[in-house]
């Protein structure tokens, strides 16, 4: 049977990518950002996942402009880093795992969450940056990858409740997989960030100190955070710590917490990063 | 036939409205910036980019945008475009066309000049007191 092994979480910042690619992890500026994560590079070789299921937002990359799902699944063999105006990153293709995609689709189906499911699509910073800094400089991902894409940017998006049902509805759809498969969900994106207007450059360290301690046993808080409370308290891209809950829930009730890293900033962007195992 | 009443909102979207330097991306904007994020999608091939460089004013035209859209792509104005409907990360397109960091895009909406932005964001960004809501001035 299938089982999630560990549920991780991390910011996907772009500029985070760019000084990956370009060599400068070990500048004054981005070497405390790439020492947050020597410790899960580590722990990925210890575990050697099978599959990750990705939580990601894509940012006008694949959708957005011609259609907006709300939550979409990627069900292809592969999936091409996405073109995102300077290059594609230069990154392996992600390999995904269609026979377990299908099954997922399935089961969340009957669960009454209507997916859309991809067939084809390019992924962007927002799924191949946590590759990159859970697993550093490959020549192939050392993991199968079903991207999961949320709409976190066009309101309406979707509840942290629904968000929490659904990492729930994954978890009960995992170990219901015939296969033995060590599998991992991981929730990507915020924390505190905006990238528009006036108020840019807004961080929020109280917030997201609090979103990471409640993460472990006080969900119930975070599954009561409206709209409107992201927006003001994390700004209008910090909304995307709905898609944690995701990877949260999927973990069941009790989890430890094996890492936790918070940094600011990188670039625009408080950069948050957890590690956590299901307990029982 | 009298209208059904709605769904009860948690909370009224005139708040939407009150977060201070702050324009919520909802489905009418995205609507009325339909084009104009056309052009910035078509500048995911490098071909697009060069025949737009190239001449930037006739590349635009290829597309059904307003003329103020248009303007607001020919200035960099980006908290115009966001005005217009714009979201940024299609604008990050355009951007990233240019060569700019996502920081100099996002910091030149705030008024600052490139560097003391990153130097506030150095210092910590942006505090959220004072930033939360108009009418609370908190």
């Amino acid at each position: 049977m299938a089982r999630i092994t560990a549920g991780i979480a991390t910011s996907h910042v772009p500029a985070i990518g760019a000084a990956f690619d370009q060599g400068r992890t070990q500048e004054e500026y981005w070497k405390p950002v790439f020492d947050g994560y020597e410790w899960v590079k580590g722990f990925q070789e210890r575990e050697e996942p099978d599959v990750v299921i990705l939580c990601y937002n894509d940012h006008a990359s694949a959708m957005m402009l011609d259609v907006v799902p709300t939550f979409a699944l990627g069900m292809a063999e592969e999936f091409e880093p996405a073109d995102e105006g300077w290059g594609a990153r230069p990154v392996p293709t992600v390999m995904g795992d269609p026979v377990l995609a299908a099954h997922l689709a399935e089961q969340l189906v009957i669960d009454n969450f209507d997916l859309t499911l991809m067939n084809h699509m390019d992924v962007d910073h927002g799924l191949t940056v946590p590759l990159s800094l859970m697993f550093g400089k490959v020549d192939q991902w050392p993991v199968r990858v079903i991207p999961l894409a949320i709409n976190v940017t066009q309101f309406p998006t979707p509840s942290a409740e629904r968000c929490w049902q659904l990492g729930e509805a994954i978890g009960d759809a995992v170990r219901s997989y015939p296969a033995d498969l060590n599998v991992q969900i991981w929730g990507t994106g915020g924390m505190s960030h905006q990238l528009q207007g006036p108020r840019a450059g807004l961080i929020n360290p109280e917030f997201d100190n609090a979103f990471l301690d409640k993460l472990i046993d006080r969900t119930d808080d975070l599954r009561a955070i409206t709209r409107l409370e992201f927006l003001r308290e994390s700004g209008s891209e910090g909304i995307e710590l709905i898609m944690w809950l995701i990877m949260r829930a999927a973990l069941g009730e009790k989890v430890e917490q094996l890492h936790r890293f918070y940094h600011v900033p990188a670039s625009n962007t408080a950069v948050g990063h957890i590690v956590l195992r299901p307990a029982g | 036939m009298k209208a059904l009443p709605m769904r009860t909102r948690l909370y009224s979207l005139d708040e939407l409205e009150d977060i201070p330097g702050t324009k919520v991306f909802t489905a009418i904007r995205s609507r009325q910036a339909y084009h104009l994020h056309k052009f910035c999608m078509s500048l995911m091939e490098a071909h697009n980019r060069n025949a737009f460089k190239a001449d930037e004013r006739a590349y635009l035209d290829r597309f059904r945008m307003s003329d103020e859209q248009k303007e607001a792509v020919l200035a960099r104005d980006f908290n115009k475009l966001i005005e217009l409907g714009g979201n940024i990360y299609f604008l990050v397109k355009l951007s990233n066309t240019d060569g700019w960091s996502t920081q100099k895009a996002v910091g030149s909406m705030t008024g600052m000049t490139a560097d003391e932005y990153a130097a506030m964001m150095r210092a910590g960004g942006r505090p959220i007191e004072g930033n939360r809501s108009i009418k609370e001035g908190n």
